[in-house]
């Protein structure tokens, strides 16, 4: 399990990871940059609630999807016009720079080592990021977990409700990863500001 | 990232202003809205790097945001303001913007 990100001497951050956890990331990040890039799912015969929890790339055509909703929030909630405007000059950089930021993490995972399909056992990828790299990182961890959590519908203060559900309920296992990416950003946030 | 520093600037009184000036630059704000998800550090992080606000600021305006719900984290012209907001959208915080006497 990986500790998480620490100060590389000479400037910088570096993290190690198992081979899991890259492939773990690279998923999310991926789903993420399809999402963002509004391309439609692949039609997917799996029935599998797990799957469809962490399945955060669905139709995009809903303009009330809640992750592209919170991904992209109203800036004027009192004025419909001055929202349209702002928005219609906005969200496609703001999608595009989203997308740069998780394709970073895909590009940097596999640059250091992360084959493209997970086999080995016991592998390691240890990763340096640049300072602009750790805050490309950083957004991107933003835009995965505010996914996650809209997802989830995660709550202020909501921890006893996720703590009591069965270990076997899918939505236990997408709060552990919507979490281990907390920690993963804590880690990261401290090695760049101290 | 580079940042326009917020300066503090001392509002010219309204009798020294034409009418007409003061009508066309009107002070905006903009609010961070707290959300369940972003950490405090990051938040923090953020003031700190994009508004180069002091740690102290930075974190006082963390709190406020984490306790009531919300704050004003900038001030200037809308223009300014869209910029802010939309560089807080791009760190996936939630701000809006509004005029300031609102």
């Amino acid at each position: 399990m990986t500790e998480g990100f620490r100060r590389r001497p000479g400037g910088g951050v570096l993290a190690t990871f198992s081979g899991f956890e890259a492939d773990l990331l690279r998923s999310l990040a991926s789903q993420l940059v399809e999402l963002l890039r509004n391309e439609v799912a692949a039609p997917t015969s799996s029935h599998d609630p797990l799957e469809d929890l962490l399945d955060f790339s669905g139709p995009t055509t809903e303009p009330d999807d809640p992750v592209l909703a919170r991904l992209f929030p109203t800036a004027y909630p009192e004025d419909d016009e001055a929202a349209g405007e702002f928005r219609r000059f906005t969200e496609r950089t703001l999608r595009d720079g989203k997308a740069r930021n998780a394709v970073l993490i895909i590009d940097k995972l596999e640059d250091a080592g992360l084959p493209s399909t997970l086999a080995e056992d016991g592998l390691s990828v240890e990763v340096e990021l640049g300072p602009d790299e750790a805050e490309a990182w950083m957004k991107s961890f933003t835009d995965i977990r505010l996914a996650l959590a809209s997802r989830l519908g995660v709550e202020e203060g909501d921890d006893a409700y996720w703590n009591s559900l069965p270990e076997d309920d899918p939505r236990t296992h997408v709060h552990d990863i919507y979490q281990w990416v907390g920690f993963l950003q804590e880690t990261l946030v401290q090695a760049v500001s101290r | 990232m580079s940042a326009p520093m917020p300066v503090e600037t001392e509002r010219p009184e309204a009798d020294e202003l034409p009418d007409d000036v003061a009508f066309l630059d009107p002070t905006w704000v903009t609010i961070v809205w707290n959300d369940p998800v972003n950490l405090m550090s990051y938040v923090s992080y953020v003031f700190q790097t994009y508004f180069g606000y002091a740690r102290k600021k930075a974190e006082k305006l963390m709190l406020e945001v984490h306790e009531a719900g919300r704050s004003a984290v900038s001030t200037g012209s809308r223009e300014e303001m869209e910029r802010d907001v939309q560089a807080m959208h791009e760190y996936g915080l939630w701000a809006t913007l509004q005029r300031a006497s609102q």
